[in-house]
């Protein structure tokens, strides 16, 4: 089920983008046109022929992309709406190239059951912007005890199943989680963490957080649980998709699995491929999330792993907090940074290091993520949803927080000169952003 | 370079005012001015002011101990705490000690410095003195008076009177700070 | 030379000409608590605010005395700890403060980073009195002038310091210190409460008290936090005191003029013996005495005009 904006497909006019160089990995690759119709991809092609009076993108000079998937968002409606609502996320979505996005269920009350997952699916059908796809809860109330009603949560609409914000710690429970998805083809994303080993820490612990005084969250944390989910993936033959994972040790563990053939897939997220704990020192709590940032031979891992296909996916972890919130002190101030405005440009920036090639980049924002969850999303294929991004690959500009699409402005960003915008962003065949309109 | 006593060569950038000789001369009188206005050195003390203060009343200590025999008790006081002009400095001066190892009660304190000015210098030292004890009375012994008081204080004792512009420096170098003994007005 | 620094949050970035003018500026203040009237005019019209977000008697004590006798007018803010967010109240308060005017603002706060970000957010000196496991610099800088006191020189002087050093901002600022004037340290503990990495921080880490206290000139004890038991860092109290504890026969392990330190309150029977801490090597009280001069010190050099 996907929510595509106000008014059905059959309303909408075509649109043809033309000359940009299209990247549709495995499918197209170069100069073409892209021909919508009816909220589909009715051709890709060079010189396609247009129907009359047909609108026309010119993308000369731009990219033209399947619009990116991301598999990990916090949209906190209900219940946190001042730190964003499935509007305004969804307006940050367009704004970074995210024609589909996976929201977690650590709202409050918890989407552990139908009713807010309908919810959740409402609000988005009103945004008409993104997809909005909701991830349900694997557990009650997410407290690691009792199984949630996944069946119904499937049957609703969620795309997989996640504690997320929470590992579920108690291994039988987990088990038993996989082996249950396993009856509605279900992924299973877990936050890996042991709570007990993190416990208190809010930092990567390690030489800055002795100097710093602060209570570290040791790289075994995320390690332990790698470990403990790969094992079961492979006891259950569930489909394991690990969130987040920011450590050598777990970049290790999933090269190795994948090798003996468990169905694992893994992301990363564009801060974790960008910076290192230093960022932490002064204090600064926009360099405070979770997992937390780690050093430089973990950031070369990652990279690797990217490189390398060990990991398979690109995705923001998007976690908007209010001002106040993040003018606490370190330790009281919560976890996490926003991320759908400045990923592309953070991933363009691994294409120019040469780590990725820039089918490889796109790959990873579009057509992985979708596996990862079995989504029909994140390609041009004909017939697939109209989800297009056009995207200037060069272009410099000033990440600038007070112009972000969302209500929260928690990155630690701000400041810094990256390539790559998003021009236009096209969703089930409508123009849902463009670049100079000042609409949030 | 070393000079005669009494000899003293002028520099290009100093005017010179008043050579060792002029110095020695005036100290040997007002160690004399102390005993005849005290009528000897009972409950007598002396305290200089950092810095230049501290070995003119050394020297008088000294003078007066070959006079009367008796060395009077000395004391070095440092006025940095007690300074008006503290809240507006954006960098705090350098404290150097205060030591004043006698009881100050009932005695008739000299206090010695080396130049008298706006007189906000002995402001702080009477105050600094007032701290450590109760005096029965102060009274002041300075080598150079060069005038532009702004406070209403008057020398005791005097070396020399030296009329000044305000703009000029006027500075009394020691030999015990390495220097040849002299005092001058230093040229802009 | 002066202290050109707007705030003391850490003796981190300090250089050693810089230690060096508070450890004499603080003799001067010893003569003046030495003197039958112990006030100077030095701070007065200066408004000094103790803000202490976490109890302390014996350091807030210290700074209050040490304002009141430079003249300065005192305020002590307690908040309440269990105040509903302590962020919000960190920055509100000190907004409060500024507006009255305050010229220095002391700080102690349960919290890393809290003064520091106190010092961002307003235009008074801010002297970190404690900012959780992080630093604790007029504690070190009374430590190191104790030291000095006592006739011992920092260039190469074998310094133990004994006890939870994860936990203590006291043992962090020690380390800084010490290593700038070149000082041999070593941390002596439990594996459990000796944080990541430390040893790169320049510091020799033994787990056997005997072998680190051999030949030391210093002994400085921590504060072990009972409450910490039941976390996994330590059995029991009975087997840390075994282990870790000061008894008269370990001080012998040391250099025969070595000085014992402690930062206080001290836990008579558990990191140090009743005996040793009554001892004529124990310093433990001139450490107090020194406080209030070096803290009178630090409050001088730091109420230069903004």
């Amino acid at each position: 089920m996907t929510a595509y904006g106000k008014g059905d497909s059959s309303s909408v006019k075509p649109i043809l983008i033309k000359g940009g160089q299209v990247i549709d990995p495995g499918r197209f690759v170069g100069i073409g046109d892209v021909l919508i119709d009816q909220g589909k991809i009715a051709a890709v092609g060079a010189n396609l022929p247009a129907p009359a009076g047909c609108p026309t993108i010119q993308a000369m000079g731009s990219l033209v992309l399947p619009g990116f998937v991301d598999l990990h968002v916090h949209f906190r409606e209900p219940g946190f709406e001042y730190k964003e609502t499935i509007q305004s996320g969804s307006a940050a979505a367009v704004a970074g190239g995210f024609t589909t996005v996976c929201c977690m269920p650590n709202t409050n009350p918890i989407n552990d059951n139908q009713a807010v997952t309908e919810f959740i699916l409402e609000r988005a059908r009103v945004a008409g912007l993104a997809n909005v796809l909701p991830v349900g809860a694997i557990t009650k109330g997410s407290e690691g005890k009792e199984l949630a009603e996944i069946g119904d949560l499937r049957r609703s609409g969620c795309v997989a199943i996640s504690d997320d914000g929470r590992p579920v710690m108690n291994s039988l429970v987990m088990r038993r989680a996989m082996e249950y998805a396993r009856a509605f083809d279900l992924t299973v994303v877990d936050h890996c963490e042991d709570l007990h080993l993190a416990e208190g820490g809010c930092m990567n612990e390690g030489l800055i957080s002795t100097e710093l005084g602060l209570p570290g969250i040791p790289a075994a944390a995320e390690d332990v649980m790698v470990a403990r989910n790969l094992s079961l993936s492979e006891l259950t033959g569930a489909r394991l998709h690990l969130a987040h994972i920011s450590t050598a040790g777990s970049v290790r563990m999933v090269r190795e699995a994948k090798a003996r053939g468990i169905r694992v897939t893994a992301e990363a997220c564009p801060h974790h491929f960008t910076l290192t704990e230093e960022v932490v020192r002064g204090y600064n709590t926009h360099a405070k999330m979770n997992p937390p940032l780690r050093t430089w031979d973990d950031v070369h891992a990652i990279k690797e792993g990217l490189r390398d296909g060990t990991i398979d996916v690109i995705a923001t972890d998007h976690a908007p907090h209010a001002t106040q919130e993040k003018q606490q002190d370190f330790t009281e101030a919560p976890f996490g940074i926003v991320g759908l405005e400045t990923a592309l440009a953070l991933t363009l920036g691994l294409v120019e290091e040469g780590v990725l090639s820039l089918e490889q980049a796109v790959t990873k924002l579009t057509s992985a993520p979708a596996v990862a969850f079995g989504l029909k999303k994140g390609t041009l294929a004909v017939g697939a949803d109209a989800d297009v991004a056009i995207v200037d690959q060069h272009t410099q500009w000033e990440v600038d927080p007070s112009k972000f699409r969302s209500k929260s402005r928690n990155t630690p960003f701000a400041g810094w000169k990256i390539k790559g915008q998003v021009k236009t962003t096209i969703v089930g065949g409508r123009v849902v952003f463009e670049a100079g309109s000042s609409e949030r | 370079m070393t000079m005669k006593q009494g000899v003293a060569k002028e520099r290009a950038d100093e005017k010179l005012v008043m050579d060792a000789g002029d110095i020695a001369r005036a100290l040997t009188r007002i160690a004399h001015e102390i005993l005849e206005h005290n009528k000897g050195v009972e409950n007598l003390a002396l305290v200089g002011i950092r810095t230049g203060g501290v070995h003119l009343a050394h020297r008088l200590v000294k003078r007066i101990q070959s006079i009367e025999g008796v060395h009077v008790p000395i004391g070095e006081l440092d006025i940095t705490l007690y300074r008006d002009d503290l809240a507006l400095r954006k960098n705090q001066p350098v404290l150097r000690k205060t030591s004043v190892p006698f009881d100050l009660t009932d005695k008739v304190v000299v206090l010695v410095d080396d130049v008298l000015f706006t007189g906000r210098t002995i402001r702080a030292a009477m105050d600094g003195l007032m701290d450590l004890g109760r005096p029965g009375e102060i009274q002041l012994a300075v080598l150079v008076d060069r005038g532009h008081r702004q406070l209403p204080i008057k020398a005791t004792y005097i070396g020399k009177n030296l009329p000044t512009s305000r703009e000029e420096k006027v500075q009394v170098l020691l030999e015990e700070e390495g220097e040849d003994d002299r005092v001058v007005i230093a040229k802009p | 030379m002066s202290l050109k620094r707007k705030d003391l949050l850490s003796l981190a970035p300090l250089s050693v000409d810089e230690i060096k003018l508070v450890l004499d500026t603080a003799d001067s203040f010893k003569e003046v608590t030495g003197r039958e009237i112990k006030k100077v005019p030095a701070l007065r019209g200066k408004t000094v605010v103790n803000l202490f977000f976490e109890p302390s008697t014996r350091t807030r004590t210290s700074f209050e005395l040490a304002a009141k006798r430079l003249s300065a007018d005192v305020i002590n803010f307690s908040p309440s700890s269990s105040s509903v967010v302590k962020g919000e109240t960190l920055l509100d308060t000190a907004r409060n403060i500024e507006a009255m005017q305050a010229d220095i603002i002391v700080l102690r706060h349960s919290s890393a980073g809290a003064a520091e970000t106190l010092a961002r957010g307003v235009k008074s000196s801010v002297i970190n009195a404690g900012d959780g496991w992080h630093e604790h610099p007029t504690q070190a800088l009374l430590d190191l002038y104790t030291i000095r006191e006592r006739g011992l020189g920092f260039e190469g002087l074998r310094v133990a310091i004994v006890g939870d050093v994860s936990h203590s901002r006291v043992a962090r600022s020690n380390i800084y210190a010490l290593t700038k004037l070149g000082a041999e340290v070593r941390l002596v503990g439990p594996p459990t409460m000796m944080p990541w990495g430390v040893e790169r921080l320049g510091v020799k880490v033994y787990s056997n008290m005997d072998e680190g206290l051999c030949g030391v000139n210093v002994i400085m004890m921590l504060r072990l936090q009972l409450e910490r038991q039941g976390r996994a860092l330590f059995p029991t109290i009975r087997e840390y005191a075994r282990l870790y504890g000061l008894t008269a026969e370990r001080v012998k392990l040391a250099d025969s003029g070595a000085i014992v330190m402690h930062p206080g309150p001290i836990n008579r029977g558990v990191e140090i013996a009743p005996d040793v801490a009554d001892s004529l090597s124990s310093v433990i009280l001139d450490q107090v005495a020194n406080g209030v001069a070096v803290r009178m010190g630090i409050l001088y050099l730091m109420s230069g005009a903004g």
